[in-house]
Parts: C-alpha cells; sequence; structure tokens
C-alpha cells in the first residue's frame, strides 16, 4: 500500500538580510503511512519546523512535490490542504469561546450549528474538556488550552495531524501526562501525527519512528530503538541520549571478542565479526551499558548525581581521555573519588564505520 | 498609615491637571451650557433670562414670532453626520491595508514610515487645506492634469462641494485613524491568521472571522478619534466647503463670531456633544458584546 504522505526532493532556501542564503530543506524525502506518529526532531534550525510548515503550506516549496493519499498538495494554499496543525503557541482565538474555536473547522466549511454543536461536545469530550465550552480560551489554564488546540485541529478529521512543540509549553509532569495522552489519543483516532520537537526524550517516548534532521537534510529514519542503538553517525549518536563515544584501535581478536585501544589506552571489548587488528573505528556505549565489577576500564568517578531510579556517573579512566558516563542502578556506596573498574558486554557496543 | 501616605502622594500628583481640567474644560463646558438656556442680548452677550426658543428653533417650536423654526439646521446636523461618517469609512479603507503592510516592514522602514504619517502636523493646517484648494479649483493642478491626459473635456467641479470636505477631512484625518489601527494590526497575533487558514478558512472568512475582530479594538479607536472632530469641524469646510458643504461647526462659528448669538451657538454644541456622545457610547457598548470582556 502507497504511504498516506510521500515528500520527494523537497529544497527551500531562505534569504537572510545578508543578503546570503540559507537551505532550510536540502532535498527531503520521506514518507509517512496512514497511523503511523512520526517525529521530526532535530536541533534549532535543523529545519524540521520549515518542512512542518511545508506539509501544512504556509511554507512554499522551491522544488519538489509533497503528496497526500496520492493528491499533489504541493501548490495548494493552507485551508485547501487536508491536514490541521497544533501551534506551539496553541493561536487560540481570543475573541470567541472555546466551543467556537474547536467548532471553527466545520463553521467556516458550512456545517450547520445543530450538527457542529454536537460534534464540538464529542471533542471536548475526547480531549478531556466536557462542559468548558462556553469559557474563554484566556479562563483556561496552559494544559487546558493545549487540549482546546488539539480538539480543534482533530474536529475535521484530518488524515494527518501535524504538531509543532505543542507541549514545549507545559511544566515537566503535565507535559509527560500530555505524551501518554497524545499517544492514546492518536491510536483512538486513528490518524497519521507529524510530531515536531528538539526534546529527544519527548520523541523516544511517542514515536513510531524518528527523523533525525540535521542542517536541513534527514540523517536518519528509523524507530526509536534503532536510532537510540544504531544510530548511524556521531551526530545522531550523541544527539539522541548520553552517549559515550570511543574512537579506537582494533589491537589484537581475542575468539568472539575484539580488544581495541583509545589513544589514551582505555580498552573497549567489541564483538569480532571479521574485523582485523588495526582497523580503526568509533565505538558507542550508552551510560546504562556499563557496570561496576572486578575487572574492566579502571577509573575514579567525578561526579555522581542521584536521580532516584539512577545513578548518574562521571568516571575519569585512569589511562587518561574525556570522563565516562555511566548509570547504574544499584550505587551504594559509589562517590565521588570512589575507585572502581568498568565493565561491558562486547554485544551492547554499536560501532560506526570510518570514523 | 502607608496607605494614607500613599493617597497624599496620588492625590498631588492628580492635583494639577484636575484643577487645568477643572478650570479650562469643564467650567467652560458648564457656561455653554448655561448660556445655551439663555436670552441671546442685542449686541452679543447673553441676558440672563431663562430662554428655550435657542433649542425650539432648531427642533421645532419655535413660537415663528420671536424665533423661527428652521429645518435647515437639523439637516445641516445630518449633513456633519454624513461626513464625519464618510470620512472614517474612507481613511479606515485607505489606511487598514496600509496598516498591514507598514507592520510587515523591517524596523528601519517602519520608523520612516511613521515619521511620515506625523509629517503634516509639522505645517498649519491652514496651509495645506490653501494648498488643496489650488490642487482642487478648475484650473488647479487636478483639472489640469485631467484635461491634458484628455480624460475629461472640462473641469471637474469639486471645490465648494461636499465631496472637496469629505476629500479635506479624509487628508486632515488619516494619520488619527493610521495610528490606533496601526498599533493594533501590529499586535495582531499572525498564529492566529494561520491557525485560520489551516482549519480551511479561506483567506476572506479569515479576514471577517479572525482579523476584523482582533484588530477590531484599533478600528473602533480610530473611527471614534476621526468621527468626533469631523462632526465639528469648521475649518475645511471653510476653505474647500462653499455654501454647500456647511458644516455644523460653521453654524456654531458664525452664530459666535458674525451672528453674535451666544445662547443659539451654545445650543448647537450641546446638541453636538450630545449626538457624539450618543454615537461613542454606542460604539463602546458594541465594542464590548463583540470583544466579550473589553
Amino acid at each position: 500500500m502507497a504511504p498516506l504522505l510521500e515528500i520527494r526532493a523537497a529544497r527551500r532556501d531562505f534569504a537572510t538580510p545578508e543578503g546570503g542564503k540559507i537551505c532550510a530543506l536540502d532535498g527531503v524525502d520521506l514518507d509517512v503511512g496512514a497511523n503511523e506518529f512520526v517525529t521530526l526532531l532535530g536541533p534549532s534550525g535543523c529545519g524540521k519546523t520549515t518542512l512542518l510548515r511545508a506539509i501544512s503550506g504556509f511554507e512554499m516549496l522551491d522544488s519538489g512535490t509533497i503528496q497526500l493519499g496520492g493528491a499533489d498538495l504541493t501548490a495548494l494554499p493552507p485551508f485547501r490542504r487536508p491536514v490541521n496543525t497544533v501551534f506551539q503557541s496553541y493561536a487560540l482565538f481570543g475573541h470567541i469561546t472555546v466551543a467556537r474555536n474547536v467548532g471553527y473547522a466545520l463553521e467556516v466549511a458550512g456545517v450547520a450549528k445543530a450538527q457542529r454543536d454536537v460534534e464540538v461536545a464529542e471533542t471536548l469530550e475526547k480531549v478531556g474538556l466536557a462542559g468548558m465550552g462556553t469559557r474563554r480560551p484566556s479562563q483556561l489554564s496552559g494544559g487546558q488550552r493545549q487540549r482546546v488546540a488539539l480538539a480543534r485541529a482533530i474536529i475535521a478529521k484530518p488524515k494527518l495531524l501535524l504538531l509543532d512543540e505543542p507541549l514545549s509549553a507545559l511544566d515537566r509532569n503535565l507535559r509527560q501526562q500530555m505524551q501518554i495522552e497524545l499517544k492514546n489519543l492518536q491510536h483512538r483516532l486513528g490518524i497519521a501525527f507529524i510530531f515536531v520537537t528538539h526534546d529527544q526524550e519527548e520523541a523516544l517516548t511517542m514515536s513510531d519512528r524518528i527523523v533525525v534532521m540535521r542542517a536541513g537534510a534527514i540523517e536518519q529514519i528509523g524507530t526509536p530503538r534503532d536510532i537510540y542503538r544504531h544510530p548511524r553517525n556521531r551526530f545522531v549518536a550523541e544527539f539522541i541520549g548520553e552517549t559515550n563515544l570511543f574512537a579506537v584501535t582494533v589491537d589484537r581478536l581475542e575468539g568472539d571478542t575484539a580488544l581495541a585501544r583509545t589513544a589514551e589506552g582505555v580498552e573497549v571489548l567489541l564483538p569480532a565479526d571479521g574485523r582485523k587488528a588495526g582497523e580503526r573505528l568509533t565505538a558507542i556505549l550508552r551510560p546504562a551499558d556499563f557496570t561496576i565489577a572486578a575487572q574492566g576500564i579502571p577509573g575514579t568517578v567525578t561526579r555522581a548525581v542521584y536521580l532516584g531510579s539512577d545513578l548518574h556517573l562521571s568516571v575519569a579512566p585512569e589511562a587518561g581521555g574525556p570522563d565516562i558516563s555511566v548509570a547504574i542502578r544499584d550505587g551504594l556506596g559509589v562517590g565521588e573519588g570512589t575507585r572502581l573498574h568498568l565493565a561491558h558486554d562486547p554485544a551492547r557496543v554499536h560501532v560506526l564505520e570510518d570514523a | 498609615m502607608a496607605l494614607r501616605r500613599q493617597s497624599v502622594i496620588l492625590g498631588a500628583l492628580l492635583a494639577p491637571v484636575t484643577l487645568f481640567l477643572g478650570v479650562f474644560f469643564v467650567l467652560p463646558l458648564l457656561i455653554i451650557a448655561v448660556f445655551s438656556f439663555l436670552t441671546p442680548g442685542l449686541y452679543g452677550g447673553v441676558e440672563w433670562a431663562f430662554y428655550h426658543w435657542n433649542y425650539g428653533r432648531i427642533f421645532g417650536w419655535a413660537d415663528g414670532i420671536m424665533e423661527v423654526y428652521e429645518p435647515i439646521y437639523l439637516r445641516i446636523l445630518l449633513r456633519s453626520l454624513i461626513f464625519a461618517a464618510l470620512t472614517v469609512i474612507v481613511t479606515l479603507i485607505l489606511c487598514y491595508p496600509v496598516a498591514f503592510w507598514v507592520s510587515g516592514l523591517p524596523d528601519r522602514w517602519r520608523l520612516v514610515f511613521l515619521f511620515l504619517i506625523t509629517l503634516p502636523f509639522f505645517s498649519s493646517l491652514i496651509v495645506r487645506l490653501y494648498a488643496w484648494l489650488l490642487i482642487l479649483k478648475p484650473t488647479g493642478l487636478f483639472n489640469t492634469v485631467l484635461m491634458n491626459l484628455g480624460l475629461i473635456g472640462q473641469p471637474l467641479e469639486i471645490l465648494y462641494t461636499p465631496t472637496a470636505v469629505v476629500l479635506g477631512m479624509v487628508y486632515v484625518m488619516i494619520p488619527f485613524m493610521f495610528l490606533p489601527l496601526y498599533a493594533s494590526v501590529d499586535n495582531l497575533d499572525r498564529a492566529q491568521v494561520e491557525a485560520s487558514l489551516d482549519l480551511g478558512a479561506n483567506r476572506i472568512q479569515t479576514l471577517v472571522k479572525v482579523i476584523l475582530p482582533q484588530t477590531l479594538p484599533g478600528i473602533l479607536g480610530g473611527a471614534v478619534i476621526v468621527f468626533i472632530p469631523s462632526v465639528g469641524n469648521f475649518i475645511v469646510p471653510d476653505v474647500l466647503g462653499g455654501a454647500k458643504g456647511l458644516m455644523v461647526g460653521n453654524l456654531v462659528e458664525q452664530q459666535f463670531l458674525s451672528s453674535r448669538n451666544w445662547p443659539f451657538g451654545s445650543a448647537l454644541s450641546m446638541i453636538i456633544m450630545a449626538v457624539v456622545l450618543t454615537v461613542l457610547l454606542i460604539a463602546v457598548a458594541r465594542a464590548r458584546k463583540v470583544g466579550g470582556h473589553a
């Protein structure tokens, strides 16, 4: 089956005030399936918002095409595109009630008032705001406004919902709650979500697939597990979660295991699979991949941060080189200044070739 | 203790303006209100005897001997209201798109433009109106250009017509309409405009349902600021109006200066004020209703 949304070779340049040119989208290809939750993730200025605005129609592409369900959207103005957006600032209409905000899409489409009222009530119910219809947006809390924005965007049953960092203004607890609710809502509605964020945790929590962007181009597309465990390059590895990167040279092979060393002499074990001594590569280990053991990389704890479920350590290797980030479950008796050995399972190492 | 101290300071700060407005605004207003019910003196001034024919002359209960009812006064009042309303409408139509354009300019050009808008205040109104006279007269710039272009066979009669008066008032009032409009257009949340388009409203629906209501405070503000001085304006009709362009402000001026009938002039003034206040109250009430909580 063809994907719901097909973006091909999307390109968009912006002129800078100094007369230069910034490439916000540099030949982007992206497919999104029906009922899929896709997150666009990247640092600010990476083009994720431009891509979203190109889909909603607020940015026109310089070249490339956007198709939705087989129909070409590329040249259509925003109001002719069957996609709706939840804006970062919510952009609720301050001069009308919550109910009219939510019913706006139906109102402008000419749906009769009685029918509209029924659908507005249903939609408010869906987002947990039943009975709030007579209020004004200014009388609502941040979380409630967020829900109104959501209700307003889903009432017309778009095939694709675009969300532009919708949770960034909420406090942490509310944000986590909304993450789960959004995901549930997406399942119930059965429509595709494209969610823009710069928060990698948010991306990992909610997405079916994550699209990591940098400088107008897609660096990697994959499931959260893929992106986390098998980043394609250094940028993705460093952007998603805490990472330890070791630039190593393979020293020798021992059975299934290859032993490699950094320039300073920190030893990392990797799966042998056909590696040769002298080969240079980058080994990636996540903080949780390490355990404290009797043997392994010797080092001294320089910083210990207690986070409730985890203990986060910075460990300075005895051999030298950058500190290693470690997350362990049971850190009893470990504190700043503790000397210890860090062990890891060679199978947990992800290798970047030609580092 | 602290509260008392605060109110003393507040009182001290408010005293000058209270005094100023009391002496130079409230008192003259009271004088006019009282004069409008007094008997006109023979050579100007007033005689201290109650007299209701001042209003009778205007509204129709004059005795026909001492004072004559003339429907022309009400007609001139109505004409003034129409001229003022036209001025509001034309300035609004002219300024609204420009306000959007200016608010989209880069900072530097925006300041230049805002300066240009206030530039007319740097020279005398009378001088500027006489310049309009030169432009509009049958042998003036406007007609000459049109004739030379072959668009008209003979000069258009614009000067000393209602058209000239409205043109002149529009010209005078444009900055007063533009500035409040600009302020509210500049404040418009562009994300709401995008939200409207995103939800399927076309450009006209978005204009009517989002942009106009959002900028309504500026529209009403500009309309009020333009309407009030336009109703009582007498300089523009004086210079450009002629007999057919006479406005109620001219009547008042005549009563005080040439006819020397102060009570009648006062009565006319009171009526202008009553009408303007009524219009204002209706406008504010409407804005409350549309804006929900103003």
